[in-house]
């Protein structure tokens, strides 16, 4: 292997890379729109839940509960009720995503320090919001003091402090996580179309006949994509901090060092593809499937992986973009380092060595 | 001297499909050996296998005196290529195209400047450096491309249908390219399905259905035929062949533009019979003269002479 032809193939891949429109529209234009749209869009926090209420108490203990559901910020009343029976025309026609009803004895109750059951009523049918609604209205219940102590006269008091996200912010933990599924789609799909754009166009054929050989091919190829690489996910960076104001309090330096790993795994697994498929279209069709889907649905980036079923569960251990969430993460929110981190920079070791050794592998096949 | 390329045998098989069955040859230093046949013939299988592109599955092979099978990067070193579609990179410029494959072929610094320069005044493209190559015309191409394929000076040459789809002018230009650097020593191997590219090289090596029927000089192929060819002009050639085709005593009918060649077992029985077969059959004859045959008169009469059919 010589230096000079690795750096001639890299030096060529960059120039036409300059000169291809779709090429620099899938490395620049749709990560940022990705990110753009991803970090606004999806945010699974709940907020100005509509609240409808019935108060049959009309007293001040009763005006001081409503106020606190309102001043928490998570609530904004649309309907005061008169009667029950308009409960049910307020929730299924979607009016309200909440009622409260504050019975008529609730003062008396209280003022006897009796339990005082106060109703919520749920729309279910967006079961996520409910639950979300559910426990802000408890803790806003709780806190409001109008709880009767327990039984025994002992007032249990939970101070519950979040560490990491301290206003639980979704987005403080989708930014993170959305670099390392937006990497693993670009990187795939840059890379699916470079060698078979070169056995489509003969050039692949012409280079082969050259003393060029397939370690100088493939690392020169890797060498311009894993530079875009990195400008991306420095970009996306910046942009979480300054846009989505997502804290970074660990190491910049681990994690660039780490996101050269999985762009490495991520290049290579492109290359790997575009070299045994030899046909643009099936190689950015399959590594589409191959790292979107896993990457958005597996990679513990939305959904809890501990919550899935085992087998879904098994299925995640060799999506590499699992991994890499956890790491992009760690470091954003937690600064924790390699003592904590070890197992996910394993298993991106062992995924950017293996993708390496089967793109090389895949073409030794085809020039021989 | 010592060969420059020898095949031994050399096989190429892709399922049940014998693309190139047996083939043996030595091509001498210097010399410019062309395989002619037509499309399907084995030509591009063979120059691929000879310059390590495609593993043999059976024979040997050997270029500048290494095994194409096991020495396959030292043989890379010693050759170029040029294959028959353009295939350079179009989106650079001519300038980078010959930077990359300079490169690639290990030249550096003053040596690669020297180069450059050569290969654009000998494809007389000075000027147009910084053209992408999918603009130039095809012609200016197949140069280029050649050019690059000679950067590192290589012993070597292969060249597979370099000229398919170039006008005649731009051709002649091509071969007058591939006659200096065989002067200069490059031993050039070349394949082609035109016939009159074919009477340019030294000698030539006449495939059918991955078979090697013929190698010799041209001029002796043609001489050594051994049976006579008439031309015939009449005043319906596609008729006349018509009529001609299973006289006795004729053995090849082909249309030759407004001329018919007749192949004949014997020429004075032939001038005797063809001018009856064709006044019966309602054609004007308005000339018979005997000429040598063409190339593809041999051709055509070896795979006969073979009992097969010309692939294609």
């Amino acid at each position: 292997m010589t230096f000079r032809r690795l750096w001639a193939v890299a030096r060529k891949e960059s120039l036409q890379l300059r000169r291809d429109p779709r090429s620099l529209a899938l490395a620049f234009a749709l990560p940022a729109m990705l990110l753009l749209l991803f970090g606004y869009a999806i945010t699974l926090d709940v907020r100005n839940i509509s609240l409808a209420v019935l108060d049959q108490s009309r007293s001040a203990e009763s005006r001081r509960l409503v106020d606190a559901f309102v001043a928490s910020g998570y609530f904004r009343v649309t309907r005061q009720l008169e009667d029950a029976g308009e409960i049910p025309e307020i929730l299924g026609r979607g009016k309200a995503q909440l009622v409260l009803t504050i019975p008529p004895e609730f003062t008396r109750d209280l003022l006897a320090r009796r339990p005082s059951p106060i109703q919520l009523l749920l729309d279910g049918s967006d079961a996520n919001t409910a639950t979300i609604a559910q426990n802000y209205a408890e803790v806003i219940v709780a806190r409001a003091g109008l709880m009767p102590p327990i039984a025994g006269g002992v007032v249990i008091q939970t101070r519950t402090r979040i560490w990491y996200n301290e206003t639980l912010e979704s987005r403080n933990m989708i930014v993170p996580a959305l670099i390392a599924v937006i990497m693993s789609i670009i990187a795939a799909m840059l890379t699916a179309l470079t060698i078979a754009r070169e056995w489509e166009r003969g050039t692949m054929e012409q280079l082969a006949a050259t003393p060029v050989q397939r370690t100088e091919v493939v690392l020169g190829k890797l060498v311009p994509y894993v530079a875009i690489g990195i400008l991306d996910v420095t970009v996306a960076v910046i942009a979480g901090r300054v846009v989505f104001h997502v804290p970074l309090r660990g190491s910049i330096v681990l994690l660039a060092v780490l996101t050269l790993m999985f762009l490495v795994a991520a290049l290579s697994w492109g290359i790997f593809v575009s070299a045994a498929l030899k046909s643009q279209l099936l190689a950015t069709q399959v590594a589409m499937i191959t790292t979107y889907l896993p990457a958005l649905l597996l990679s513990g980036f939305i959904f809890s992986i501990a919550a899935m079923p085992l087998v879904l569960r098994m299925v995640t251990l060799i999506v590499p973009a699992r991994y890499f969430v956890v790491i992009t993460r760690g470091i954003f929110l937690k600064d924790v380092g390699l003592g904590v981190l070890w197992p996910e920079v394993l298993a991106l070791v062992v995924f950017a060595t293996g993708a390496l050794s089967l793109a090389l592998r895949s073409f030794r096949k085809q020039l021989a | 001297m010592a060969d420059a390329v020898v095949a031994r045998a050399l096989t190429r098989r892709f399922g049940d499909f014998v693309a190139v069955d047996g083939v043996s040859f030595a091509v001498g230093t210097g010399e410019i050996f062309g395989f002619l046949g037509p499309n399907g013939a084995g030509k591009t299988t063979t120059i691929k296998m000879l310059t390590g592109l495609l593993a043999p599955s059976a024979g040997t092979a050997s270029v500048a005196g290494h095994d194409v099978r096991t020495e396959r990067y030292a043989v890379r070193d010693r050759i170029g290529y040029m294959s028959q579609l353009f295939s350079l990179y179009g989106d650079l410029s001519v300038e980078e195209n010959i930077r990359l494959f300079g490169s690639l072929y290990g030249l550096s610094g003053a040596r690669l400047a020297e180069r450059r320069e050569w290969v654009l005044g000998m494809a007389d493209l000075k000027g147009r450096e910084r053209t992408r190559t999918q603009d130039l015309p095809l012609g200016w191409k197949q140069r280029l491309a050649l050019g690059c394929a000679v950067l590192h000076e290589p012993p070597i040459l292969f060249l597979d249908e370099p000229t398919s789809g170039v006008d005649p002018a731009s051709r002649r230009r091509f071969w007058d390219l591939i006659d200096q650097l065989a002067e200069r020593g490059t031993t050039v191997l070349v394949s082609t399905h035109y016939m009159e590219e074919a009477e340019f090289c030294h000698r030539l090596a006449l495939m059918n259905r991955g078979r090697l029927i013929a190698l010799d000089e041209p001029a002796r192929l043609r001489r050594g035929m051994g049976q006579p060819v008439l031309e015939l002009i009449t005043d319906d050639a596609p008729r006349a062949v018509e009529a001609l085709r299973g006289t006795p005593g004729v053995l090849e009918v082909g249309m030759y533009g407004r001329a018919v060649h007749v192949t004949a077992e014997d020429a004075a029985a032939a001038r005797e019979t063809l001018p009856k077969t064709l006044a019966a059959a309602g054609r004007r004859l308005e000339r018979l003269t005997p000429i040598d045959p063409s190339l593809e008169d041999v051709f055509v009469a070896l795979v006969r002479r073979e009992g097969g059919a010309v692939a294609g």
